[in-house]
């Protein structure tokens, strides 16, 4: 920094605008309404309409169907308002389509499922009663005679709870202190680097590599073949704590430093202040980043039926032979129904039990919506 | 309460960069020292390293002696979480516990450090912590909202309040003033006049009326060129800097004349 004290010389050039600078030109923007898209895209309709009438594939129309739009849109709007707004409306149609694209096969997938297993996940046998002693016999009764339906998935509800209860409760503790460490304690470090690549790598482990790594580890630690409940909530933490690790890091790290600092300047040890404000403050992410990780592992087949087995009747004890849980079970209907020759009540419990998984998923979504709730920062006067 | 502190040869990096060099000074207890001089000159880095906040700053160190009261805040047996119960600091930017009251965030410095409060007594404590930073009466009816829903100048003196309330022997303030009004701003410098008489207060400002009002001494900062470590030109009473300074640098900054 110079402290000569001379005045600066006057600029060499004066400033010029805009509009005189050679190469610049400005788009023209004229007022519009929406009145034009809307017009267009009836327009559209009916031709999509006209098309599938003709005969052309349905899929194939509404592609043409929503090009012929874009380009009417484009032109329509070019002439009227000029460039800029015309390049707007065709993003907008862009954007809107890919949002459509996306929520389509969500709600179909939900309506799908509601509806073909709705009825018997309603069936009071359906969450009341196990599948031990179940046979074909009864199926055939079901499905040939309209006898109720006799055997459902308590068992595997109760499995699918207490497997991932245990395994949230080992991977929340690891995760939530790693991403601790990596955030507070090493943000830069070597030993950092390193686990940031482990978990890397963990996150795309595919999911069955978990459940063999369970059953070997069973294997050595209890016998070979050995497979309950903890088998299954290693194989899930395995696939857990990675997720659990990242999400838990970015809530961290965007708790500002300010407020660190702010506890640190009043005399609060380092590991108060993590448990003290930087936790409460990351809180609410916190929960909704355990509460998807649960979500993600809760639906696993592979691994447990690895590490698990698969159990007809009720077993609440994870340390004693294998258990049931909702995916599994599903995949069991589908795959080996009890009566081969009657498959419709098997086949109506896989799909009540892929609803139920559904039902579970969506109550840990909410409840991690109250939790963050409850935890978010106060705001407002 | 309210101590002395002298500086001795104080050298600060971050990392590699060297980022203030070869500071000495005297901080008189019971009065106000200001901090002035060009953005990046280093202020803020010294004033923080007066209660050991430079060092949380990873790779951040420094050299020298900070005394307080002939105690070497620098010395191996010290620890920063007892130096920084005893100067406390303020932020140019408020920054109030988003999870916490009005209330919760002024006992937050004793509670934090879960020592047993009673009920009375942390009435008692909000009380006169946020009468000490002129804020009770405007906010004695609400202080089960949260402390983000206050104003600007607001939230800075319940910042105010939560430092005081843990009685430090010395108050850092860095830029307190800069997010607010005028208005705002001389409640803050009124309230700087106040606690000198219980704190030893040292305030960072680039509002060089702001230094000739609330100050007792004034040191200026300054740096030879962008990437040089910053040094403190000079030192004295607030006075004699703004009427008679010794340097030159130092009558370029005040009357504007600068680079
Ligand atoms: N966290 C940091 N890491 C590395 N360098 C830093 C860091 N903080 C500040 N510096 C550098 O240290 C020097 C002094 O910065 P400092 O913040 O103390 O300046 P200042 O005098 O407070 O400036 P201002 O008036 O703009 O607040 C600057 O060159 C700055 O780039
Ligand atoms: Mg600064």
């Amino acid at each position: 920094m110079s402290l000569d004290t001379a005045p600066t010389p006057p600029q060499e050039r004066k400033q010029r605008k805009l509009s005189e600078i050679e190469g610049v030109e400005l788009e023209v923007v004229r007022a519009s309404s929406n009145r034009l898209s809307l017009l267009a895209l009836g327009g559209a309709a009916v031709l999509l309409v006209l098309l599938v009438v003709l005969g052309l594939n349905p899929a194939l129309a509404l592609v043409a169907a929503f090009v012929v739009y874009l380009g009417v849109v484009f032109v329509a709007y070019r002439n009227t308002a000029g460039p800029r707004v015309a390049r707007d409306h065709v993003f907008r149609g862009l954007v809107g389509a890919a949002f459509v694209l996306a929520v389509v096969p969500l709600l179909s997938l939900l309506w799908t499922v509601v509806s073909q297993g709705g009825p018997t996940l309603v069936d009071p046998a359906f969450l009341n009663q196990t599948m031990n002693g179940v046979t074909g016999l009864q199926d055939q009764a079901t499905q040939r005679d309209g006898a109720p339906l006799i055997g459902g998935a308590y068992h595997a509800v109760i499995g699918t709870l207490v497997i991932t209860g245990i395994a949230a409760l080992i991977s929340v503790p690891i995760g939530v202190f790693t991403a601790i460490f990596l955030v507070e304690y090493q943000p830069k470090g070597r030993v950092s680097q390193v686990i940031r690549f482990l978990v890397d790598v963990m996150t795309g482990i595919p999911s069955i590599v978990a459940g063999l790594f369970a059953f070997a580890l069973w294997a050595v630690l209890f016998g070979i073949g050995t497979k309950n409940g903890f088998a299954g909530a290693v194989a899930l933490s395995v696939l857990m704590i990675s997720t659990v690790v990242r999400n838990s890091e970015e809530m961290l790290r965007i708790v500002p430093n300010e407020l660190r600092e702010a506890s640190l300047a009043l005399g609060v040890p380092k590991w108060r202040t993590i448990a003290k404000v930087v936790l409460p403050t990351a809180a609410s992410g916190l929960a909704s980043g355990v509460t998807l990780a649960i979500a993600r592992v809760i639906g696993e087949t592979a691994p447990l039926l690895v590490a698990v087995g698969y159990a007809r009747g009720l077993n609440v004890d994870p340390s004693q032979g294998p258990m049931n849980t909702l995916a599994v079970y599903a995949y069991y209907m589908f795959t080996k129904p009890l009566s081969p020759g009657f498959r419709e009540p098997s086949l109506d419990r896989a799909w009540a039990a892929a609803l139920m998984l559904v039902l579970i998923v969506v109550v840990l979504n909410l409840s991690a919506r109250v939790i963050a709730k409850a935890f978010a920062p106060k705001t407002g006067r | 309460m309210s101590k002395r502190i002298d500086v001795k040869n104080l050298d600060i990096y971050y990392g590699a960069f060297h980022a203030v060099k070869n500071v000495s000074m005297t901080i008189e207890p019971r009065s106000v020292t200001a901090f002035i001089g060009p953005s990046g000159c280093g202020k803020s880095t010294v004033l923080r390293t007066l209660n050991r906040m430079h060092e949380v700053i990873p790779g951040a160190y420094t050299t020298g002696e900070v005394l307080m009261d002939d105690k070497n805040l620098y010395a191996k047996d010290t620890d920063p979480v007892d130096v920084r119960r005893q100067v406390g600091m303020v932020f140019q930017r408020p920054n109030p516990f988003p999870t916490m009251s009005i209330r919760e965030n002024v006992l937050a410095g004793v509670t934090l450090n879960s020592k047993r409060l009673s009920k009375s007594a942390a009435d008692e404590l909000a009380e006169q912590s946020l009468r000490g930073a002129n804020l009770w009466t405007e906010v004695k009816d609400r202080l089960d909202r949260p402390g983000s829903g206050l104003s600007g100048g607001q939230q800075q003196r319940l910042c105010i309040a939560r430092a005081i309330a843990v009685q430090p022997e010395v108050i850092l303030m860095d830029e307190p003033c800069s997010a607010l009004d005028p208005i705002s701003t001389l409640a803050i410098e009124d309230l700087i006049n106040e606690l000198k008489s219980d704190y030893t207060v040292v305030i960072v400002t680039h509002n060089m009326q702001q230094a000739a009002r609330v100050s007792d001494r004034t040191g200026f900062f300054n740096l030879e060129a962008t990437g040089m470590p910053g040094e403190l030109v000079e030192m004295d009473d607030t006075q004699k800097i703004f009427s008679n300074p010794s340097k030159p640098a130092t009558e370029d900054y005040i009357s504007g004349r600068f680079g």
